[in-house]
């Protein structure tokens, strides 16, 4: 693997030289740049087309699997698809950071497909980190699509964050749960000078007693336009929560289009969205404990995407 | 020594809201401001924290003129300031909050202390955001260990009780007793707390933007009984209840 590569996974995927014990899938400019499975997590390639499936044995408990992905020159156009099949009663990590580099004017684009099926009892920890690195002007893209498909009483907790550098994303998520399936997703976002995000979730609420809680915190700085955009549909007794939080510096952008469905009368759902720029008190509160307005502004916004 | 001179601040409207204070606080003595609602108190703690810049007069730290300086230079001169109406922030951890206003990353140990003078226990807060979660008197304890985090020679509290439940503000009244005899901090604290004005060293009322009249204890209280404006009420309700 090459520097650039090394570089991009300390940033999006814990990298320190190497993934010890754990089962990983390096992803280097649209190639295997190392791959190992464990015990009880397997990585195969598809036979149809450029990406892996991964199943993960059913019980196997407090394991970690990285699936990172890295294009490190422009001109690379590159698509995966990801598979990930969760045994039954598994309680694992996945880390899939992504990172996107390019100096020579050029675009580069990483754009990957995970499809997540989780049997029943099954818990997954899905950590997503995006950056975009490299000067030249070159347009650093990554769009990726989650598809969920969350099992009875199965729990999906997203951590996704793009952390700065990429000029454009459209992140799209779906997920449909079972009976007392449960799906958390936490999304930070920042975006600076002419950069676009486009966040879209789909989530189907089938199974009874089943629940989403979604918690979108975004920055949009310069003349960055962000859109926030997502769709809970109760079509059973479920509980809803969705949450879009964006502070806007400069002349950035933010909109956002919330959509609740209830079709079952004991659907629950609610939405929260507070768009603007940072509170004056909070930058004064911060002075009066010796930081400057500029340290002040840093610290509320590395806190509020964190 | 913390020293107001002829202070006059003007709203943007022209009108006058503070007009012409004058006081001094000693080192390592505890001034009370007092007064009705709606007299200027608040505004003159923000005059001392530099969030209201004055229209005229003078102010000075320690010797040295801050009148034009900063919020910031004030608090890095040792000027804290604890808000009467604490902010909230999405993403800051109470951990975090110390650490900023003590300067330093501070250990659990510490952070226990700390947050035990505010009657917080650290295990169910330290990691919490300082949001809409917690409580208004939550919130309002957290205000409070931020300015002890930091410290300072000159402590400005803005009606602490505010709040704050009576089990903990009796804590709170040990506390400012320990700042100004163990701690030698100077307080300026506005409050209608009778148990706070009790520990005073001097009282200073203020209404209409003015300084209405300054003393001990004993030369202040029989004077705030007998002026009839609604906080004295408040006085006396609170002598009935604590």
């Amino acid at each position: 693997m090459n520097l650039t590569t090394e570089e991009l996974l300390k940033i999006v995927s814990d990298w320190k030289g190497s993934y010890k014990g754990s089962a990983y899938n390096i992803r280097e400019d649209g190639q295997c740049a190392g791959r190992e499975s464990s015990e009880n997590i397997k990585i195969e390639s598809k036979k149809d087309k450029p990406g892996l499936d991964i199943y993960v044995k059913p019980d196997t408990k407090d394991e970690v699997v990285y699936i990172p992905a890295c294009v490190t020159h422009s001109d690379v156009d590159d698509l995966v698809y990801n598979d990930f099949f969760i045994g039954k009663g598994a309680d694992v990590k996945i880390v899939a950071g992504c990172g996107v580099h390019t100096t020579d004017g050029h675009d580069a684009r990483h754009n990957g497909i995970h499809r997540f099926f989780l049997e029943e009892d099954s818990k997954v920890l899905y950590e997503e980190k995006h950056i975009g690195t490299g000067t030249g002007g070159g347009k650093k893209v990554i769009s990726p699509v989650t598809d969920a498909d969350v099992g009875k009483n199965a729990v999906l907790t997203m951590e996704t964050t793009q952390i700065g550098g990429v000029d454009y994303t459209d992140r799209q998520c779906r997920a449909k749960l079972a009976d007392g399936g449960k799906l958390y997703i936490k999304e930070h976002i920042l975006t600076e000078d002419d950069q676009v995000a486009k966040t879209s979730f789909e989530v189907d609420m089938d199974g009874y007693d089943c629940g989403v809680d979604l918690i979108s915190r975004s920055v949009a700085k310069g003349h960055s336009n962000q859109n926030y955009h997502s769709i809970l549909r109760g079509n059973n007794k479920c509980t809803g929560h969705s949450e879009c939080d964006a502070i806007l510096v400069d002349e950035g952008r933010v909109g956002a289009e919330p959509e609740l469905i209830a079709q079952s009368a004991d659907a629950a759902l609610i939405h929260e969205a507070a768009i603007g720029k940072i509170a004056g008190e909070q930058i004064l509160k911060l002075e009066t404990l010796g930081l400057t307005e500029k340290e002040a502004e840093d610290t509320i916004i590395s806190g509020f995407l964190k | 020594m913390l020293e107001l001179k002829d202070i006059v601040w003007d709203a943007d409207d022209g009108e006058r809201i503070i007009d012409g204070v004058s006081f001094k606080v000693p080192d390592h003595k505890l001034v009370v401001i007092t007064g009705p609602n709606g007299g200027g108190k608040t505004t003159i703690a923000k005059l001392i924290a530099g969030i209201v810049e004055p229209t005229s007069g003078e102010m000075y730290f320690n010797g040295d003129e801050i009148t034009r300086d900063s919020i910031t230079d004030r608090a890095r001169k040792g000027i804290s300031y604890s808000f009467q109406q604490p902010v909230r922030f999405k993403g800051i951890t109470v951990r975090e909050m110390m650490n900023l206003a003590a300067g330093r990353e501070l250990s659990d140990h510490a952070l226990c202390n700390l947050l035990g003078r505010v009657g917080l226990c650290m295990a169910d807060y330290i990691d919490r955001e300082i949001s809409a979660k917690l409580s208004g008197g939550e919130i309002k304890r957290i205000e409070i260990a931020s300015v002890l985090a930091r410290r300072s020679s000159m402590m400005v509290f803005d009606e602490p009780e505010a709040g704050i439940d009576l089990w903990s503000f009796t804590q709170l009244v040990q506390v400012f007793e320990t700042l100004k005899k163990e701690e030698h901090a100077s307080l300026l604290i506005i409050s209608h707390q009778e148990r706070i004005i009790d520990i005073a060293d001097e009282i200073i009322v203020v209404k209409d933007g003015k300084v209405a009249g300054q003393g001990t204890k004993e030369e202040i209280l029989p004077t705030l009984m007998l002026q009839g404006y609604n906080d004295s009420c408040s006085v006396k309700k609170m002598r009935n209840v604590i």
